[in-house]
């Protein structure tokens, strides 16, 4: 019984902390903010040379062959330093459609090029979780039509993996004839997303689709999302405390308030019960398939929540100048607003949850 | 990350199992209150006991089954225990708190004259620590005890002293030094309810029951021999008793089976022939508590591994006690809610569902959530144990 991360883990946790100490410090996420719908090429090579896009990819492939406990951690450290990568679709939600139901020759032709961080790929199933401005895609005689909202990693892709209405999965090329793609611009300037509108665009359906392949995939994103909210939670509870510990007011440090203090306390106590969560949550991924659905509505809906807390509670306690662009805290606050909404809110996943219990209809 | 207990642990399962299976009807009905347990209930203690599911890592020569400490075990007892609704092993202050404290810190003496009968349940203890001035501030407590010959003479009072009406004996902190500051002027000392001068009154509560009772002390004679450690020790003394009450609070199980009767209530109750869980905000509520509680079984799991290794969890142990008793507090508050107008119902009133249960809990669970060091005080350590945060300035005394 070991309900812990193993050595292994805390070092490629570790690992991935340096590199984005590094390579991606405050001063570069705005760069990179200024720029949304572009890749960052170099952040993604130097992220590639550890590994990250291949995670979960088998070895056969070019991969690492690790689990999703592995991805989840690394999203993590991603969401800690509010890093402008392409993860969540290219490294996790792709590859796991394309080994869930591509051909041999589909995986073949694109897990190794995503391993070596050669490609990036869109993913576009936000319409099987909830439809709206009558988006929604039509597959018919290998043609797609119609239309996907906030298609995740949208920016530059090679190549996206679009869900139609009938629990098909698709690759689609960027130049297709026949498909359009606007940015949607969104409060979080460190990762992109976009609209794909399709009329009669050539479509390679992946063989093996079903409702439980999207379904799946869908479950992955949801984890990362939420361990990035962990992430990104867990720096902003760390910069309070470091704030309150330097800001002065009335002849004493802040963080000497209870009042304060309490605020910080609060934060860390309903983040830190998160963690476990989401380690099992990405652990059911990987080992426990009967629990894993279930878990991912849990950890995407309860990180939203607490998200949420910490994010405005951690700009509180840094006053003023949390609601300033002078700290760059907002980076924090909105990736954790963006991760919330993002696969669905909390409401519409625990309908999700109260159904896969029996509980509604 | 491995979920499964392995060959050894699955063997001693097997072993917990065949156990429950043979003597499960010998257990007496009902889990028994924290007071004086039932003759059977003392029976199955034995039985328990003899076979290590009971006092199980209590060296054997002070009335213990005398196995090796391990986390696992025990753990697997509990769970195997609990899947039987075989009531597990006496549970009360005396076995929580005063032996550990004893095994720790007491005389050959003293350990060799009260463990045993304590954790066979022959002799029942109260805790006298909180008084009507002392609750967050234990430490500036004010009963007396001044030295007469070979007795202290005890004169005070004490408070939310849970089953004193019960009890045959006290562990009671007294000061001992009034000149010295206030952590070094207290000892801990050990003496009969049935001493000259002790007056035990209820004190009932919120929920109209006396969970508690206030205690009297009026020139009561105690041997100064009955001190368990050092004069002028015992907050340290108390300190190591402490830390075995915070261990106790924070049961992911028990919130687990609460949370299983407040479904079971959701699909029962009906408005305008409506289940509860077809309500949706009910519904939405319920799966957010679902949530939270299984961050906090899963950190009940990091806390498990922690403890097997040996090693301080840090902050994960420190949020159990203000995350648990909220969570519970909110299973209660749900079920209230679904209940309505029938949800204030009390005593025993035509309607009144689950014995008032819920009722009774919405209002006790408040009283933890204040007991054992309140949320704020939590918060006070999380923030500064946990987070490094400064104190708040100290007034000397």
């Amino acid at each position: 019984m070991e309900f812990a991360l193993s050595e292994e883990q805390r070092m490629l946790q570790d690992s991935v902390r340096r590199f984005l100490e590094q390579n991606a410090p405050l001063d570069k996420v705005r760069l990179a903010a200024a720029n949304t719908h572009t890749v960052q090429r170099s952040l993604w090579a130097g992220a590639s040379e550890m590994g990250i896009p291949g995670m979960l990819i088998p070895e056969d492939f070019g991969g690492m062959g690790l689990g999703f406990l592995d991805a989840a951690i690394v999203y993590e450290m991603v969401g800690r330093h509010v890093a402008p990568l392409p993860f969540v679709g290219t490294a996790v939600m792709a590859p796991l459609a394309l080994m869930l139901a591509g051909s041999e020759v589909q995986q073949e032709k694109w897990l190794p090029k995503i391993a070596a961080g050669e490609i990036v790929v869109g993913v576009a199933v936000t319409e099987k979780i909830g439809i709206r401005e009558d988006a929604g895609v039509k597959a018919q005689k290998g043609t797609l039509t119609g239309k996907s909202l906030f298609v995740i990693d949208w920016a530059e892709a090679d190549l996206y993996i679009v869900a139609d209405s009938d629990h098909g999965l698709h690759l689609v090329l960027p130049d297709a004839k026949g498909l359009s793609r606007r940015a949607l611009n969104t409060i979080d300037k460190t990762r992109s997303v976009g609209e794909l509108v399709f009329d009669q665009v050539a479509a390679e359906p992946l063989p093996r689709s079903s409702a439980e392949v999207v379904a799946a995939v869908i479950d992955a994103g949801r984890v990362m999302l939420a361990a990035d909210t962990l992430g990104a939670g867990q720096m902003m509870i760390e910069k309070a405390v470091a704030y309150a510990g330097e800001r002065k007011q009335f002849g004493r440090v802040i963080g000497s308030f209870q009042a304060v203090k309490h605020l910080c306390a609060e934060m860390a106590a309903a983040l830190e019960a998160s963690r476990s969560l989401v380690w099992y949550a990405a652990h059911a991924l990987d080992e426990v398939p009967g629990d894993s659905r279930l878990m991912a509505c849990h950890a995407k809906s309860h990180l939203s929540e607490v998200g949420r807390f910490v994010a405005r509670t951690a700009t509180e306690v840094h006053g003023g100048m949390g609601f300033t662009d002078l700290l760059g805290l907002h980076y924090w606050f909105k990736r954790i607003g963006f991760d919330r909404q993002l696969l669905g809110g909390p409401e519409l996943v625990r309908l999700e949850a109260a159904r896969l219990q029996g509980w509604a209809a | 990350m491995d979920l499964a207990y392995g060959p050894q642990y699955e063997a001693f399962r097997d072993e917990v199992r065949a156990f429950l299976t043979k003597h499960k009807n010998q257990a007496p009905k009902g889990l028994g209150a924290a007071g004086r347990p039932s003759p059977e209930a003392c029976a199955w203690q034995q039985l328990l006991i003899e076979n290590g599911y009971a006092a199980r890592t209590i060296p054997k020569d002070y009335g213990g089954y005398g196995a090796k400490p391990d986390i696992l075990e025990s753990r697997i007892i509990a769970e195997e225990f609990s899947a039987t609704r075989v009531p597990s092993a006496l549970q009360n202050q005396g076995i929580s708190m005063l032996v550990p404290t004893l095994l720790e810190l007491g005389t050959e003496e003293q350990k060799k004259k009260w463990v045993k009968p304590t954790l066979r349940g022959e002799v029942v203890w109260c805790q006298g620590y909180s008084e009507p001035g002392s609750g967050s501030d234990l430490a500036s407590l004010q009963t007396k005890a001044t030295v007469d010959g070979d007795d202290f003479v005890i004169n005070g009072q004490k408070i939310w002293t849970s089953t004193a009406h019960e009890a045959d004996m006290i562990f009671c902190l007294v000061r001992t030094e009034p000149d010295k500051p206030k952590h070094e002027g207290i000892s801990y000392v050990i003496f009969s309810m049935k001493t000259p001068g002790i007056e035990v009154r209820p004190l009932t509560t919120m929920t109209g029951h006396a969970e508690f009772n206030e205690v009297f002390f009026t020139d009561v004679r105690v041997p100064k021999t009955q001190i368990v450690g050092q004069r002028g020790q015992g907050w340290f003394v108390a300190n190591a008793t402490l830390k075995y009450e915070r261990g106790m609070l924070g049961d992911p199980a028990a919130m687990e089976t609460r949370f299983q009767a407040l479904v079971d209530l959701m699909r029962e109750e009906t408005v305008d022939g409506q289940r509860a869980m077809d309500n949706p905000i009910f519904r939405d509520r319920l799966i957010r508590l679902q949530a939270e509680l299984a961050a906090m079984k899963f950190n009940g799991l990091r806390l498990l591994t922690s403890a097997s290794k040996g090693e301080d969890p840090g902050l994960a142990r420190l949020i159990v006690k203000l995350q648990s008793c909220e969570l519970t507090h909110q299973l209660s508050a749900l079920a209230i809610d679904v209940m309505g107008e029938f949800g204030i119902l009390y005593d025993d009133s035509p309607y009144l569902r689950s014995h008032g249960s819920w009722q009774w809990g919405y209002m006790f669970q408040l009283g933890l959530i204040i007991g054992g060091g309140t949320a704020q005080i939590q918060k006070n350590i999380i923030s500064e144990r946990g987070l490094g945060m400064p104190r708040e300035p100290k007034q000397a005394k």
